[in-house]
Parts: C-alpha cells; sequence; structure tokens
C-alpha cells in the first residue's frame, strides 16, 4: 500500500492528511510536495493528520521533524493528530511528542492553532 | 513449526514495502499480535533502507537479501547488502546519529531495531557489506506452545 496525501487549507493552517504508508521510498515526495504547499498557499501553521496512516519508520519521523524545523523557524507552530497505535510506538520511542504538539482529533487540532472548527 | 525463506531484489526504494508484506505473510501463521506484527514490519523496513541508503548509495543496480526463518515461536530476520559497509558500527548505534546529515534522516533506524527486536547483530565489513540479524520471540505463540 502506497501513500496518498491530501492537503487542505483552512483559514491559516495548512491541514495534511496521510493515508497509507510512509517509508523511505514515499518520504522524498511527501517533503517536495509539503514544501510546494507551505510556499504556494499564504499558511503558517500546520496540522499532520495522521488517522489512516498505517505504517510510519524513521523516515517518516525524518520528514516530521523536518517540516517542524522549518515551520517553527519561521515563527508558526506545528500539531500532528488523530494518531494510530501502530504510530504511536515509533513517536514515543523516539520523544517526538516532545517537541512536537499532540491532539486527539483534527477539530482539536484546530482549537489549539485558535481556528474555530 | 520450522520454515525458512529467502527473497533476493534490487535496491530501489519501491522494494521496502515489498520485504515489508513478505516478511510479514510469512511469520502470518504464528498469530503475531498487532504490536508484534507491527514492530516487525518497522524494522525490516529500517534495515532494508539502510542498505539502499547507506550499503548501495542509492545505487539502483544492486542486490539486497532478506531472509526469514521460524522455529516455534522464534523469529530470526536477516537483511543483507554487499555495499560499502558500516564505518563505525558504535557510532551508527548511538540513537539520532547519522551520516547523512543533510538528507534529512532522522537517526532513529538502530535505535528502533533494538528496541523492537530481542537481538541486533551487525556484521559489517568496509567495502564488502552489511549483515543485519533481527531476532524476536513472539509472546503470543509462546503461551500456545507451552
Amino acid at each position: 500500500m502506497s501513500l496518498s496525501v491530501n492537503f487542505n487549507v483552512k483559514e491559516s493552517v495548512l491541514l495534511v492528511r496521510l493515508e497509507g504508508e510512509l517509508d523511505h521510498h514515499e518520504a522524498t515526495n511527501l517533503r517536495e510536495e509539503w514544501q510546494a504547499q507551505l510556499a504556494q498557499n499564504n499558511v503558517g501553521n500546520v496540522i499532520v493528520n495522521l488517522e489512516k496512516l498505517t505504517f510510519m519508520d524513521s523516515s517518516g519521523l525524518g520528514v516530521m521533524l523536518g517540516r517542524y524545523k522549518e515551520i517553527q523557524a519561521a515563527g508558526w507552530e506545528m500539531v500532528i493528530c488523530s494518531v494510530t497505535p501502530e504510530v504511536r510506538r515509533l513517536f514515543d520511542l523516539s520523544g517526538m511528542f516532545k517537541i512536537v504538539k499532540l491532539a486527539d482529533n483534527e477539530d482539536f487540532a484546530l482549537q489549539m492553532l485558535g481556528v474555530a472548527s | 513449526m520450522k520454515n525458512y525463506m529467502k527473497v533476493e531484489f534490487s535496491s530501489v526504494s519501491q522494494n521496502e514495502s515489498l520485504a515489508r508484506i513478505a516478511v510479514a505473510s510469512f511469520i502470518s501463521p504464528l498469530n503475531p499480535t498487532v504490536d508484534e506484527l507491527t514492530d516487525i514490519k518497522t524494522v525490516v523496513s529500517e534495515a532494508v533502507t539502510n542498505a539502499i541508503i547507506h550499503g548501495y548509495e542509492e545505487d539502483a543496480d544492486q542486490k539486497v537479501i532478506l531472509e526469514c526463518s521460524i522455529n516455534q515461536s522464534q523469529v530470526e530476520i536477516i537483511i543483507e547488502d554487499f555495499g560499502k559497509g558500516i564505518e563505525d558500527i558504535e557510532a551508527a548505534r548511538e540513537p539520532l546519529y547519522t551520516s547523512k546529515p543533510e538528507w534529512e534522516r532522522s537517526g532513529m533506524g538502530f535505535t528502533i531495531m533494538e528496541n523492537f527486536m530481542d537481538q541486533v547483530d551487525i556484521k559489517s565489513k568496509e567495502n564488502e557489506g552489511t549483515r543485519i540479524t533481527l531476532s524476536k520471540q513472539l509472546t503470543s505463540t509462546k503461551a500456545i506452545c507451552n
């Protein structure tokens, strides 16, 4: 199963919804598309919805951390939401949620960023 | 139950998912738990990615060998490449270490392998290749076999 990526803009927030499996093979495309979306849309804050992401490895962690650093350096925030137990194991091991904010679902994530859903 | 398989594939990134699926279906008769299956798919992905990115530096004309054997509830997976080898194994095992910081790697590959498996053995020689042996005792079948 490959990765499908859906980008959406809600007010000033870029919503990134991932579905399928995120590995090294998919990571390069995702990074390029994501960076292009951030550049072409006038948005800053980002929500990454992982509800339908069934698999992720350290290459996926690399992409998340890479975007987090760029978004934070530009003075914006990134929130990850709806993480499945499978993907959660990897995030816990990496200590990712010590630096990136986590929300139970997209509505909560939007609220955290000050957008009424 | 004893079983063994060996798969050889080109060092292209499309084959990372092939390797995960091959191992996942091969061990399915052992009825692994969801967590065990996730762990094993993740470590296979890490080791195969390492072979492609680091061993062969994305040279698609090379070959990666994946072996898997099961003995009762014991799973052993070997991932081997004949690429450039690991210069410093101790450094490679360090969390967050990466030899390719410019590639947006997280440096978590070996840390994940060591946390998700019972045992990780790394054999590597410069310009000869790397052979990673990963083993794990599945809990689900241990209970049934007792």
